[in-house]
């Protein structure tokens, strides 16, 4: 299996990239259509962003403390640029949507909500989240709206190191012991009921056409790769219908009450406080 | 080689040492030393290298909390930023001859020291302010002589780390600066902060000169520049007018000017509670060394499924390397 990395993160620097600053410097604003689609791509990395977050001086090695908390900022980024995005079409800041909006407002996943799990859990979920949002930003740098396409291009170079430091990691795990395989293949088998929300087509992000990705396309593509992903670390396929009760229209998991507790908690404590 | 070969060599070695710290030159990880130079070092560089991980837990405490997403994005770069510390660090006392893993498992049997300040909690969003303000700005005068250091795998080490460290206060001084010019309830909790920190803080620079009987051995190799005190003086002359620019007081009514000294006065701190806290009573010290027991622990399997992997890969590259 080859690595998409073929340079040191090291040498990438932030050169002339755009910053979340910029996009409300520069007075975009995003029609609703827009800004509902790219509230729930932020979600999305804001919740993984928060999980991932955790890990930080709990993972196995330091340099796993460094790897995930890098992780976890490159996906938190991604997450200011497309609430800043979002918000504009409301007169809304980053901060009012991720701290200011309850339960039932967010679109996240619910694969990103789920719980950490022990490191192998984590990793499942890396995998296939991490594929998915590549083949995901693959596309929407073509996307026909401008903003959203230079986000996917900035945040695309970054998931390329996730999806390496994921595919390494299965794959130490799957071929390293008999128990890290065992862990890692329980690991699948929880996150695998929800992977097939990221390829439901809903009604908001289909009425955007070239704007947009239609999320069944990923479909083909991203789980060719998982499967091939699993087998080469001699893991099996779960054999595991999705889970019914989600399509990213308000509908939520357990988790996501107690992430946003956590998250917001300060926040709303003082509103309307600059910190 | 013969006993008198060995005498020989070590007096040469000696000489040279002893002519490398004289010059003000640089003794590099080949070069003879004295026993008793390596072993300060080693205890030193990895007890500062224990610090960065250790103190990472604070901070990480509000990873999940922090009240504006710019602001989680800061906080998480300062807490990987440590981890990257501690991996500089280790590496450094690695070239003095023990691995990384005796290190650590020194850490995790309670045989190696860190920083005593991180044995006090992070209660409020303002701690980690005052935690950069205060504990970082500690650290960078403590830390900015080490890029002298006579080893030079340290002083190299720590001129990168106190260009972080020198970010990471300003962060938290930006913290501190919103807050104490926020709403009300936001300013009291700077002050509260500052008020917890400020004590322990100039402790991180050790007992007084003349409680501190390693300091001068310390500073005869120039390892160390300035004594405990001295460096003391100065975090205090230096924050002061920092803390009159936040619009903030620090808890100590003997704190004045002294025009016949040039530099601030100030009072006797709880040397008590400081003594104490290193002998392990510190509100946290059970909980910080449980977390990194724990996270060790719990990633056991994690390790050994790497290690594992390694081998195995290495034998197929070896195995595709003979046509086997």
């Amino acid at each position: 299996m080859s690595f998409a990395a073929t340079e040191s993160a090291t040498t990438q620097s932030a050169g002339d990239a755009i910053t979340p600053e910029d996009l409300t410097a520069q007075g975009v604003k995003a029609d609703e259509a827009v800004a509902r689609y790219a509230m729930m791509l932020g979600d999305d990395s804001l919740m993984l962003a928060q999980r991932l977050g955790h890990w930080i001086s709990r993972a196995p090695e330091l340099e796993e403390d460094i790897a995930l908390g890098n992780i976890a900022l490159d996906l938190l980024g991604h997450a200011r640029f497309f609430l800043t995005y979002a918000g504009t079409a409301w007169g809304k800041t980053e901060d009012d949507l991720a701290y200011f909006r309850d339960e039932e407002e967010f679109r996240s996943c619910r694969l990103v909500e789920q719980e950490n799990g022990d490191f192998g859990r984590t990793i499942a979920r890396q995998l296939v989240f991490s594929y998915y949002q590549y083949e995901l930003y693959r596309r929407l740098v073509n996307s026909t709206d401008r903003t959203l396409a230079a986000i996917a291009a900035k945040a695309l170079k970054e998931v390329e190191y996730h999806q390496d430091h994921a595919t390494q990691w299965t794959l130490r795990l799957g071929l390293g012991t008999e128990e890290s395989n065992r862990r890692l293949q329980e690991g699948f088998d929880v996150v695998w009921p929800y992977i097939d929300e990221l390829f439901l087509d809903v009604e908001q992000v289909a009425e955007l056409g070239n704007r947009a990705v239609l999320p069944s396309s990923l479909r083909e593509d991203t789980m060719a790769r998982v499967t091939k992903a699993l087998e080469e670390a001699h893991l099996t396929v779960p054999d595991v219908k999705p889970a019914f009760g989600s399509d990213r229209t308000g509908r939520f998991s357990e988790q996501r009450g107690y992430i946003l507790a956590e998250m917001q908690v300060l926040a709303r404590q003082h509103p309307g406080a600059t910190w | 080689m013969t006993d008198q070969e060995a005498t020989q060599q070590e007096t040469t070695g000696q000489e040279y040492f002893d002519h490398l710290i004289e010059q003000d030159s640089r003794v590099e990880p080949r070069d003879w030393m004295p026993e008793a130079y390596r072993k300060t070092l080693t205890r030193q560089v990895s007890q500062h290298a224990h610090s960065e991980i250790i103190g990472m837990q604070p901070e990480a405490n509000w990873i999940t909390r922090a009240p504006s997403l710019k602001r989680k994005a800061i906080l998480m770069a300062k807490v990987q930023d440590e981890a990257g510390h501690g991996l500089y660090l280790y590496s450094a006392a690695e070239t003095l001859g023990t691995p990384r893993d005796v290190l650590n498992q020194q850490l995790l049997d309670g045989k190696a020291k860190y920083s005593s300040i991180f044995n006090y909690p992070a209660r409020t969003w303002a701690d980690i302010g005052a935690i950069g303000w205060l504990v970082d700005g500690a650290a960078i005068c403590n830390q900015v002589p080490l890029c002298r250091a006579s080893y030079g795998p340290y002083g190299r080490a720590m001129v990168r780390i106190c260009k972080e460290e020198s970010f990471h206060q300003r962060q938290g001084w930006e913290i501190l600066y919103e807050l104490s010019n926020g709403t009300p309830e936001q300013k009291q909790m700077a002050q509260d902060a500052v008020n917890r920190f400020y004590g322990p803080a100039l402790q991180m620079f050790g007992p007084p000169d003349a409680d501190s009987p390693h300091s001068q051995q310390s500073m005869d190799w120039k390892i160390k520049r300035f004594s405990n005190d001295d460096l003391r003086q100065r975090f205090v002359d230096m924050i002061v007018p920092q803390v009159e620019a936040l619009g903030l007081t620090l808890p100590d009514p003997d704190l004045k000017w002294n025009e016949d000294r040039g530099h601030y006065d100030y009072g006797e701190l709880d040397w008590e509670e400081f003594f104490a806290v290193i002998k392990g009573q510190g509100p946290c010290n059970r909980q910080r060394m449980q977390r990194r027991r724990e996270a060790h622990r719990e990633g056991a399997w994690v390790r050994e499924a790497a290690a594992a992997y390694a081998e195995k890969t290495s034998q197929t590259a070896a195995s595709a390397l003979i046509g086997a």
